[in-house]
């Protein structure tokens, strides 16, 4: 049994608590991966291909390496080998990590327009760009397929995997819209996205023996180990990741892309610590973006607002060489209690580079053509769009009666109201202005699936009252370490401040990776649980003192430790095996999303269309709120790339050479501080009854709904519903 | 080059921009770069007391001049970037806080704004931040913070 430990300080969960590291970040103090120094240190740049598909025919590096400073050129002629990436097992997590397929500098064959087919290693950096300038490369190009809506027609059915399934559907949908009452449909697009996290991909790699040490912009440190260890035929106990700091992901590091594996070549070929920045463009070249979607969403209802029928269909790509299926409908399935609901989801090959997930994979895509399609009906039946949502909230998940494991929709669009005033607008589009601004008000619902993965950590007291949390996370601007480090006081009854997170480092215990919403609470239930296993090592020595550092000094004992998990590869895999099984368990029990209610209004120039957003609130259910502070910033980063997904971001890909043609910040325009208003948000702050804590994520929730509530508050400002985003000018005019 | 008050001897080529300077041949890697093309701004820092992108500056332009960078910033705005939770991963931080360094002594200096024509005065208003700031993008979407934290030092 625990017993209860006297409390010596205010609870810790649930306080807007300063970041941990925000001395480190505002001095300038934190290092990312290109910031290591080591002697000998040599730079890499890369060459990127310029056709889409074919074949190396000749490849001359004789002018680049003449360069002064040029330490080697790599290509395929010379570059040590590499293993091919493993068959993805849901065993070993890190099976899924290989960005694409490619046999990076191992092969003559070009699968996408910006595949690295060499690398230049110098002495300085100027040096290496400079000569990779000078590689020349002749290419027999082949036929290829790079344009995404002429392939539309010939998608084929997506197939489910374990966490997401491909379609599904109840009832007949299609017949039942048949014979609706009320009818809207329509067809939307999304285009491609970037994630433009502000720190370039970058790696800096160094070999000692077979042993290796790198520096890497991760979001996901122990695939990387495992990846790393399989393609250079070393053992994963010899690589050691270090990844503290991240300057952003949202996707694009979750995956390994080829930046890291050929700078990680490059140190083994050369014999020297070898760093690799990414530039910009090359960032766009080598690592896969969001990818776009065509949808098809058709409603048919009562007329009481009531659905009888939900049609959401989506096609997406994933490249020749690798990507992810895109759960673009999966809300589909959980929103609405339509009588008959039909989801499917169908794919084309590319020859570009893999897909990959970006914030919100699927529902941030989802969620703008399902929410601008319920608003469209709410105009249909003469109702208000919220009145509408709540005739059709579930009782139960609608596809397939389970459960919900956290539901209070409802609570959040009652909040969300009030607070952003929703009352005091007027339905008629066009029928609010502000001088010469045309006003609008749009409302859509925001929903992600929460999750939770196998992590593993250790938490040791001291006699001097300090607490250590070890666990191999990395610190991406999610506050995991602020976050922990609360949890973790509050289960031993310490101040925060006497707690110290060690993270960022494949040597700790092992972390799941950053992605899918689920790091923070993941690494919670085991800081949680080996806090509570603490608490009982620490009972068996005695009765509760002052403090538990008391209980130790009365003892004689130095230091207690309390783990979870075992990093022993016996111990992983058995870990990850319950952990599987666990996961399939409580996916037949409930449902678990995070979910809430956008608010915003807009401001449209009735001459030149300019679109502005003016206001925002969002009220969100995301189970308990560890940092009132870190989580709120988090909810509000995802509305702030919403804003940009609907009226500014597009990558835009040239549909006869497959290449990107605004790989920069200049061109690809994400919001920037004019674009972005107060934007007010508020959460209930009701635990999750399934998860310990009660926490689910948040870092994905924020981002959906945003391009839907934007859409619809640029149709109540200008009777304009525009289905392709962004909602630039020129669509408005 | 004079950076951070102490005198720093350089020999480098004539195409090395200051950035790369700074973080490949002095090692103060607080200055970040972010796209290299004058796009973000991460890489902002101050020649003798204005606020430049270091990226599009070429180091040898700069001899002699008093360079700052966040490593040799002392000021209120940094306790108040993490009171406000002015960032998130911090890559832009550094950027976003030389930028308002230079930016507030623009305003004191009288300099306009596309959001004020004339020379303003008196208080900045989130409007006048936010129009001054746009030169640094923070990705993780920080911006609510950022401004409350300028405007509490600004006041």
């Amino acid at each position: 049994m625990t017993r209860t430990l006297p409390r010596t300080s205010e609870p810790a969960v649930g306080k807007p608590i300063d970041r941990v590291d925000g001395t480190a970040k505002t001095t300038g103090a934190a290092r990312f991966a290109a910031e290591h120094p080591y002697p000998g240190l040599a730079h890499a740049a890369l060459v990127h291909a310029t056709i889409s598909r074919g074949r190396i025919t000749a490849i001359d590096t004789t002018e680049a390496a003449a360069i002064p400073g040029v330490v080697t050129v790599l290509t395929h002629h010379n570059a040590p080998a590499l293993k091919p990436p493993r068959k993805v097992s849901p065993l070993d997590l890190s099976t899924m990590a290989s960005g694409t397929s490619v046999a990076y500098l191992n092969t003559d064959e070009v699968h996408w327009d910006g595949q690295p087919v060499a690398v230049v290693v110098a002495e300085t950096l100027t040096a290496a760009r400079e000569a990779a300038a000078l590689v020349k490369v002749v290419y027999a190009p082949m036929r290829s397929t790079v344009d995404f809506l002429a392939e539309e027609p010939n998608a084929r059915p997506q197939k489910g995997n374990l966490l997401m399934s491909g379609s599904a559907k109840k009832g007949d949908a299609e017949a039942a819209l048949a014979t609706a009452p009320v009818r809207v449909e329509g067809r939307f697009t999304t285009p491609p996205h970037h994630h433009n996290a502000i720190e370039p991909h970058a790696t800096t790699a160094v070999w000692d023996g077979d042993r290796l040490t790198v520096h890497d912009a991760t979001q996901s440190i122990d695939w990387l180990r495992s990846h790393l260890a399989l393609r250079f035929d070393v053992p994963a106990e010899g690589v050691r990741v270090i990844a503290p700091f991240v300057g952003g992901g949202f996707g694009g590091k979750a995956m390994i892309w080829p930046g890291t594996i050929l700078t990680v070549m490059a140190a083994r070929a050369t014999g020297r610590p070898v760093r690799l920045l990414l530039t910009r463009e090359g960032v766009y070249r080598t690592v896969g973006g969001r990818t776009p979607s065509t949808q098809r969403v058709a409603l048919g209802a009562r007329t009481d607002g009531r659905l009888t029928a939900l049609v959401h269909t989506s096609v997406t790509y994933t490249g020749r060489v690798g990507g992810s299926p895109e759960q673009v409908t999966s809300q589909s399935k959980h929103v609405y209690d339509a009588e008959n609901i039909l989801v499917r989801q169908n794919l084309v090959e590319l020859d570009l580079i893999s897909n990959t997930s970006m914030r919100a994979p699927g529902d941030a895509m989802g969620t703008f053509a399902l929410e601008a399609a319920i608003d469209e009906l709410a105009y249909e039946l003469g109702m208000d769009p919220i009145e509408l949502r709540m005739r059709n909230e579930p009782e139960r998940n609608p596809i397939d009666g389970r459960r919900f494991a956290n539901r209070n929709l409802r609570e959040a669009y009652r909040l969300g109201a009030e607070r952003f005033g929703w009352a005091d607008r007027t339905p008629e589009p066009g029928s609010m202005r502000d001088g010469r601004w045309l006003v609008g008000m749009g409302v859509a619902t925001a929903f992600h699936p929460a999750w939770q993965f196998l992590a593993n950590v250790t938490v040791r007291l001291s006699v001097d009252g300090t607490v250590l949390v070890r666990c191999g996370f990395q610190e991406m601007g999610m506050g995991g370490a602020t976050a922990q480090a609360q949890i973790a006081a509050d289960a031993l009854g310490v101040p925060v401040e006497s707690v110290r997170v060690e993270y960022g480092d494949s040597t700790l215990p092992l972390s799941p990776a950053a992605g899918g919403s689920m790091q923070t609470a993941s690494v919670a239930s085991s800081v949680l649980a080996a806090c509570q296993k603490l608490r009982r090592k620490l009972a068996k020595l005695g009765p509760p003192g002052e403090t538990p550092a008391a209980v130790l000094a009365r003892a004689g004992v130095p230091s207690l430790e309390a783990s979870v998990g075992s990093d022993s590869r016996l111990g992983r895999l058995t870990g990850q095996a319950r952990f599987l099984a666990k996961l399939l368990r409580d996916q037949r029990r409930w449902m678990r999303a995070a979910s809430g209610a956008q608010f915003c209004e807009v401001r449209v120039d009735p001459d030149t269309g300019e679109t502005r957003v003016s206001r925002w609130t969002a009220a969100f259910d995301v189970g308990r709120v560890i940092n009132a502070k870190t989580a709120v910033s988090q909810l509000r980063g995802g509305i702030v790339m919403g804003i940009g997904m609907a009226l500014s971001e597009e990558t835009l890909v040239d549909p006869r050479t497959g290449r990107i043609m605004n790989p920069g910040l200049g061109e690809y325009h994400v919001p920037v501080h004019a674009d972005i208003p107060p934007i007010d948000v508020a959460y209930l702050d009701e635990p999750d009854p399934t998860m310990p804590l009660g926490l689910i994520g948040v870092g994905e929730v924020g981002i959906t709904g945003v391009a839907g509530a934007i859409a619809n508050a640029v149709h109540h400002a200008t009777g304009r519903r525009i289905r392709d985003l962004p909602i630039t000018l020129d669509k408005l005019l | 080059m004079r950076v951070n008050g102490a005198d720093e001897p350089l020999d480098i080529q004539p195409q090395v921009s200051l950035l790369d300077a700074l973080r490949e041949h002095l090692g103060l890697t607080g200055t970040k770069k972010g796209c290299d093309q004058g796009a973000c701004g991460a890489c902002t820092v101050l020649a003798d007391g204005e606020r430049i992108n270091s990226c599009l500056a070429l180091a040898v332009q700069y001899e002699g001049r008093e360079i700052t960078t966040i490593e040799g910033i002392d000021h209120p705005l940094q306790g108040a970037f993490v009171r406000h939770d002015g960032f998130q991963c911090g890559y832009c931080t550094s950027g976003q806080i030389c930028s308002a360094v230079g930016m507030l002594a623009e305003h004191k200096d009288g300099m306009p704004s596309a959001v004020t024509e004339h020379a303003p005065a008196g208080e900045l208003s989130p409007a006048e931040i936010r129009e001054r700031m746009s030169g640094n993008l923070c990705r993780c979407g920080a911006y609510n913070g950022i401004v409350e934290a300028i405007q509490e030092v600004a006041r």
